[in-house]
């Protein structure tokens, strides 16, 4: 719309008002190039999913997070949300309505922990532990969260933006000292 | 019963469990808990499919004299590159299961965030190396979707045109490998001859066999050549007789039926909560297929069917690849036909880098080709996550952009990865001789489970 001083009457200004109404079992949801993102809190996700699943969002199609270390300024996010260090992305996808819905978790630095999906989903089982595995966050509950493609005895998690590419020795097992 | 999802009324065409709910025995109705009721270890069978165990427990654990933990893998022709299994035996039967993966990751997400938009697909073509076209259109098309592209009607088509060429080459290797793994030694040579025969038209097209980096955001990196009709007909013109020739040696004989019919069986409903997509759920009856149900490029604009199985089982999932490949050779055929002329790219100067030509006779040409290569072009804050049905399942990209020239997070989804869980499923209870047959028939690529 170029014409900004045109009276407030048709839908030019809806989009402005209705996202922050829409919401899914208590969760704000945002419109983002069609795709619909809930935003849920950490307490929330599990019980959210566990509904989602019951109404037909049948499989959950990926586990994955982002570290925004270095991003912290994002502006993609709801009122009421507050940014946080990592946040936790879940792809859920009905077949019946032949939609996916991605479901945005803020998890802080201090304390990156989050109820696992393992109960809802039990495919999320590897996900989950490659999340723990990259970016150090716990899933609380999960059946076996060790390392998954990193070696057993690894420090750090590489996706962290403040990992150190390049900087840390290449770790072996055994491997004499001199 | 209160669950919304087995109570929905399967009508014609909805994706669903299509087998009826298995008759009243006298021990019962055999029917698996309402999914709300149950939680993800009922689901699953869980009490003794799943070993988890690291090694130092592994190597700790009484000998009872009854079970054994051997080790299968990494390096073992079977695995499919470098799948390592840990299986409990009890005598020859597989009890336990856990897959130890990690070989071969190199780390690919952490390098996508260095390389540019124009470079990004350089490396997840690497992921999935049997199917490397599809890596590279799911990762453009999230980068699109960020930068709100329309693509002109002949990219669309050459993408399509290319993705289900490699699909069938896709296939033919899965062939060509199940074969292998189940003794049938010519059908590995037979397999590997047809799909060097696709490669060569691929190269034809791209100029390399494998790890194309043809598609790129905005289109493609060319058009097609001259005679890609002819090359691309005459190979598809040599294919129905010899899948017939695989009917003769396969489907139809009765060894390759008893290696491989209800072994490793699978419910929709596990495949469901495990993540599975592609040939394993289908295998299940569950029509499934991003292609029809959810279409991307120009799929809701060809003519081709959906191949389901009923058992869940490797024959299904075999069945289901081999047919795949015809109903791949239907679209291509149409691809041929109906081919749209006009621009193979997008004409944005923003991510198209300038024609050769015009290069020699512009200043500005050469600047603009210079910045798109070194800096590359930025892309609008924001998240995206495309998918597309590549041979093994659901191939997803999730792009996190920050404003700037690379993105801030790139994630791929990948089929192999998840589908990778089902495994110890299949596995329990069969002999450890059927374990090969499993492993093949769920088709993992290690390359894009490790990333």
């Amino acid at each position: 719309m170029t014409d900004v001083d045109a009276p407030a009457t048709d839908e030019s200004v809806a989009p402005d008002v209705a996202p922050e109404t829409e919401t899914l079992h208590g969760a704000p949801v945002t419109r983002v190039r069609g795709a619909r993102v809930v935003h849920a809190s950490r307490d929330q996700l599990v019980s959210l999913v566990r509904d989602l699943r019951d109404e037909g969002w049948l499989q959950c199609l990926d586990v994955t997070a982002v570290d925004f270390l270095t991003h912290r300024n994002r502006t993609d996010l709801p009122a009421g949300v507050a940014p946080e260090r990592f946040e936790v992305v879940v792809i859920l996808i009905s077949h019946e309505a032949h939609e996916r819905l991605r479901i945005r978790v803020q998890v802080p630095e201090s304390d990156p922990v989050v109820s696992t999906l393992f109960e809802v989903h039990p495919g999320t089982e590897a996900m989950e532990r490659e999340v723990f595995d990259m970016f150090g966050i716990r899933f609380d509950g999960h059946p076996d969260l060790t390392r998954i493609l990193m070696p057993e005895d690894w420090h750090g998690h590489p996706l962290r933006k403040d990992y150190g590419v390049g900087r840390i020795p290449v770790q072996f097992k055994d491997a004499p000292r001199r | 019963m209160t669950s919304t999802s087995r109570e929905t009324p399967v009508e014609a065409g909805t994706p669903g469990p299509h087998h009826d709910p298995v008759d009243l025995t006298s021990e019962g109705a055999q029917e698996m808990v309402p999914r709300q009721i149950a939680g993800g270890t009922e689901v699953l069978r869980e009490v003794g499919a799943v070993l988890r165990m690291s090694e130092a427990e592994a190597a700790q654990a009484p000998d009872d004299g009854e079970t054994t933990i051997i080790n299968m893998g990494p390096q073992h022709p079977s695995t499919h590159g470098v799948l390592r299994l840990m299986l409990e035996l009890d005598g020859e039967t597989v009890l336990r299961t856990k897959s130890v993966i990690g070989y071969l990751h190199t780390g690919m997400e952490k390098t996508g965030e260095t390389l540019t938009y124009l470079q990004g697909q350089t490396n997840t073509t690497r992921m999935d190396y049997a199917a490397p076209i599809f890596n590279e259109t799911v990762f453009c098309m999230a980068a699109e979707q960020l930068l709100g592209l329309e693509l002109p009607p002949r990219a669309v088509w050459i993408r399509m045109l290319m993705a289900e060429l490699n699909r069938l080459t896709s296939h033919f290797l899965f062939l060509a490998t199940n074969g292998m793994d189940l003794g049938s030694t010519s059908m590995m040579i037979y397999g590997w001859r047809e799909r060097e025969e696709g490669l060569r038209v691929l190269e034809s097209i791209t100029g390399l066999r494998m790890n194309h980096n043809f598609v790129r955001v905005g289109g493609t990196a060319a058009d097609l050549p001259d005679g890609w009709q002819e090359r691309l007909s005459g190979y598809l013109d040599t294919l129905p007789a010899r899948l017939e020739e695989y009917e003769v040696l396969m489907t139809n004989q009765p060894i390759w039926r008893e290696r491989l019919q209800g072994v490793g069986t699978i419910s929709a409903e596990e495949a469901l909560a495990l993540g599975a997509t592609g040939p394993i759920l289908r295998s299940t009856g569950y029509a499934w297929d991003l292609r029809r149900d959810m279409p991307y490029l120009a799929y809701d604009e060809v003519d081709f069917d959906v191949v389901v199985g009923t058992y869940g089982d490797c024959f299904d999932r075999y069945a289901i690849r081999l047919n795949e490949i015809r109903e791949s050779i239907k679209i291509l055929r149409q691809c041929i036909e109906r081919m749209p002329a006009g621009d193979y790219r997008l004409q944005d100067k923003k991510v198209t880098p300038p024609p050769r030509a015009r290069i020699d006779e512009s200043m500005e040409a050469l600047i603009h080709h210079f910045k798109i290569f070194t800096e590359g072009f930025k892309v609008p804050e924001g998240e995206a996550y495309a998918a597309i049905e590549s041979p093994r399942g659901e191939l997803g990209c999730y792009i996190v952009s920050d404003g700037s020239s690379k993105p801030y997070r790139m994630h791929i989804r990948g089929p192999s990865f998840v589908n990778l869980q089902v495994l110890p499923h299949l596995m329990r209870g069969g002999l450890l001789a059927d374990a090969v047959a499993i492993i093949s028939s769920v088709d993992p690529i290690m390359g894009e489970v490790d990333r």
